[in-house]
């Protein structure tokens, strides 16, 4: 009996992880989607940079020019994620 | 059972194989069917563990003694919840939850990344999945949980008493889970070092898993202290053990980790320290593994006998040699994308931090291994005790508690001196005052390092609390909302900041309880007779009476203390001592009931200020020649007779008892190492508990996807 279990598992086992396999190559929007995805996780991240500078700025860590400055960099950094998502988008189309 | 929970196992290495080889074919011919089957054999892999776990653990339940693990570390007479958790008190199912809890965790992180990390993931997944056969081929060779013992006997050996403690139970599967939950952000690292995708893209898909590690370890240290506070007897919850320093090791390099990794994150610095750390990390983790499995710990020439320590030391040695080989080929691409402009910045005391941290790690490292080394070499055993590792630890140890103070109080970028001066002022003043009153007033100037420490956390205190008077005030100030309301809100906008914060504090706190019960302690041993007081600093401890409390485990005897102080009563205790039977024939059938393993049960009255402590060693020698006769004259009754006997003679002790000897400790702030080590845990969950503006983007996303998809439909 558990030998027969155990054949089944295998069985099954084997089923289970051959499914992909029996399919056709990955259509191209799914690694899109993944790049899109990898994009808004890092686009998040570069906001959340902006809105502790400026929280930095409130609580008075940062001078006035200081912040201007690393506000710019960080700005810059974000729009650079905004324009890889745009590209994205028109590949997407 | 035996049969298929073996089956299971054989087919589980065959899978994690499998999932090894697709995950590097997918990845190197970048075909996602291939990618997508292995991370089919992660989950199948996860189902099939998780077989062979419940398999094992119904043997337990059962009293199955036809399996060997069962045997050896179980019997009838355990209770149920300790016959539950005996799997991992064994070298066979402890390899079985490290495999297990490794299948769970990268079975989610494997779902979490499916859409995402597509260069990475089958690296990950095949570095993940090569461990996971590492520590099934060792148990399939060298410590089979499926090991059949025939004949089965009618009982077990049961389980070692110093394991049956709630806090012992817990311990072993939060510190594995640690240790295993470190293995996602190292195979992670290792695949962006083999695809050179150096940025900080894995670090943020496994930094959850990273602090959710350092959590698990952190409560895994706490809860082995807590069980040697009260299990050991000896009235101490650290003794610089090696299997205690296997655990702290890598706790140390993970806080640098999680701390370094948001410079990274923020600033595209650091990146050589972070893959660094999080490789030495998880080699320390296995290093951990090895020290506890491998037998090392008895003796060199253990180890020598030992079937796993051989392999686990060379799992180490292609884990460190490789992590290096790697690092240092894709140096180039782990350069800083930026410089740290001045030593008022966030990441400059993030970089202090890192060195901190590190020297912490290495001197527990080298005091750890310098014996094993030193007897390898010499044949001589030696150890470095609590004053070598104290003399190193305690200064870097009060200049981390400044460090967690500061660190919260800086910018990234750069801070001006005219706003560091304006905060810094007040956690300054608050340390300098601190430092003394408490001269001043007590005897705490009597320990110059614990003054510092105490003034560092005041400083701590002090900065933490100005930050989020800081915030909320600010908020306020834009939204016009109340202190209450605007506080609420600020730390749920940001809460990595605040939950960070929040953990900052609870290690000050714990660091607080250590140094005031390290250096304050009032520690005496007493000799007393039933009815006899002795004095203990502020305290009189009576000996009041000793009571025999034998069940069908073990033998008990409980000694009840009257405590007062400054001549009020204070507290009543039962410190007891058990005596489980040990199955050496060789000490007779009564014998055996009072030469077996014994443990401590301590007597506490635990206080805000202080806690007071005790534990009792009753004198059984009296009993030598009843012993004696005993097993001579009884040897031919059945056992039940013999218990009846054994009852007797421990009543009788108990009536009219010799002096016996009580440790007694007055430990000053010891409550506050668990508060704090809780604080900080809920500071870890607070930082790890996703906000509602970050589900309300996931939906948002599957949204968004949904509609362009409609559109192409």
């Amino acid at each position: 009996m558990e030998f027969l279990i155990g054949l089944a598992l295998i069985a099954l086992v084997a089923a289970f992880v051959t499914v992909p396999l029996r399919r056709r190559a990955e259509p191209p929007s799914d690694s899109l989607e993944a790049e899109r995805a990898e994009l808004e996780a890092l686009k998040e991240t570069r906001y959340r940079e902006i809105r502790d500078a400026r929280a930095d700025h409130a609580a008075g860590k940062l001078t006035d020019a200081d912040f201007e400055r690393l506000d710019r960099e960080l700005r810059a950094d974000a729009v650079e994620v905004l324009k890889r998502l745009d590209r994205l988008e028109e590949r997407d189309v | 059972m035996l049969a298929l929970g073996s089956a299971a196992l054989a087919a589980s290495l065959l899978v994690a194989l499998y999932a090894t080889g697709a995950a590097l074919r997918g990845g190197i011919e970048r075909d996602r069917r291939w990618v997508d089957s292995s991370r089919r054999a992660v989950y199948a892999f996860a189902a099939l563990i998780t077989i062979a776990v419940v398999i094992v653990e119904s043997a337990f339940i059962g009293d199955d003694f036809s399996f060997e693990v069962v045997a050896e570390h179980s019997s009838t007479t355990t209770p149920t919840f300790y016959k539950l958790t005996a799997m991992w008190s064994s070298q066979e199912g402890s390899l079985l939850l490290w495999a297990w809890v490794l299948s769970l965790a990268s079975s989610g992180v494997l779902y979490l990344t499916r859409r995402r990390l597509r260069e990475l993931a089958p690296y990950a997944t095949a570095v993940l999945m090569a461990i996971a056969a590492f520590f099934v081929g060792l148990m399939l060779i060298a410590a089979s949980p499926f090991a059949e013992l025939s004949p089965a006997p009618a009982e077990g050996a049961g389980l070692t008493p110093l394991l049956r403690n709630p806090y012992m139970v817990i311990h072993p599967p939060m510190l594995y889970s640690g240790y295993v939950l470190l293995s996602i952000p190292f195979a992670f690292a290792i695949a962006a070092l083999i695809t050179r995708r150096l940025d900080a893209a894995w670090i943020r898909s496994t930094r959850s898993f990273a602090l959710t590690a350092w959590a698990f370890l952190g409560l895994g240290l706490l809860l082995g202290s807590r069980w040697s506070y009260e299990e050991l007897g000896w009235g101490g919850y650290w003794g610089w053990d090696p299997v205690e320093n296997a655990a702290l090791m890598p706790w140390l390099i993970a806080t640098a980790y999680i701390h370094s990794i948001m410079v990274q994150e923020r600033r595209g610095m650091l990146k050589v320290w972070n893959v660094s750390l999080i490789c030495g990390a998880f080699v320390l983790a296995l290093v951990g593994t090895f020290l506890v499995r491998s037998g090392i710990l008895e003796s060199i020439h253990a180890f020598g006998a030992s079937t796993v320590g051989g392999p686990l030391l060379g799992l180490i040695a292609v884990t460190a040699i490789g992590s290096s080989v790697l690092i240092a080929t894709r140096f180039d691409g782990l350069r800083s994308e930026r410089r740290i402009r001045s030593p008022l910045s966030r990441e400059a005391i993030f970089l202090v931090n890192n060195l901190l941290l590190v020297g912490l790690a290495a001197v527990v490292l080298w005091g750890t291994f310098f014996p094993l080394i030193a007897e390898a070499v010499t044949g001589t055993r030696s150890s470095l005790g609590p004053p070598w590792f104290e003399r190193f630890v305690t200064p870097l140890g009060v200049g981390l508690v400044l460090f967690t103070g500061i660190g919260p109080l800086l910018a990234w970028g750069k801070l001006s001196p005219s706003a560091a001066g304006r905060l810094l002022l007040w956690p300054g003043v608050a340390a300098g005052t601190t430092a003394v009153a408490l001269a001043l007033l007590t005897d705490a100037g009597e320990s110059l390092w614990a003054l510092f420490l105490f003034s560092f956390a005041a400083f701590t205190a002090v900065a933490l609390g100005q930050e989020v008077w800081r915030a909320a005030s600010a908020r306020r100030a834009l939204t016009g909302e109340g202190r209450g309301i605007a506080l609420g809100r600020a730390v749920a906008r940001n809460r990595r900041r605040y939950g960070g914060y929040l953990v900052h504090a609870g290690i000050a706190i714990l660091l607080v309880g250590v140094a005031a019960s390290s250096s304050f302690q009032t520690n005496r041993d007493l000799r007393l007779d039933v009815g006899e007081s002795a004095d203990v600093g502020d305290y009189t401890v009576t000996y009041e009476r000793l009571d025999s409390d034998p069940t069908n485990e073990r033998i008990a005897f409980a000694a009840t203390l009257d405590v007062d102080r400054d001549g009020r009563d204070f507290a009543t205790l039962s410190p007891a001592r058990n005596y489980y039977p040990t199955m050496d024939p060789a000490a007779g059938p009564i014998g055996r009931y009072f030469e077996g393993e014994a443990t401590s049960e301590i007597g506490l009255r635990a206080g805000a200020g202080e806690d007071f402590w005790t534990a009792f060693q009753p004198d059984l020698s009296v009993l030598d020649d009843d012993i004696a006769r005993g097993n001579v004259e009884l040897a031919e009754l059945p056992p039940a007779a013999q218990g009846v006997a054994i009852l007797a003679l421990a009543e009788s002790y108990a009536e009219s008892p010799p002096p016996a000897t009580f440790r007694v400790i007055v430990n000053p702030l010891v409550v506050w190492i668990w508060i704090g080590a809780l604080v900080g845990l809920g500071g870890a969950a607070i930082a790890l508990w996703p906000s509602a503006a970050a589900r309300k983007r996931v939906r948002a996303a599957y949204a968004a996807r949904l509609g362009r998809e409609l559109e192409k439909a």
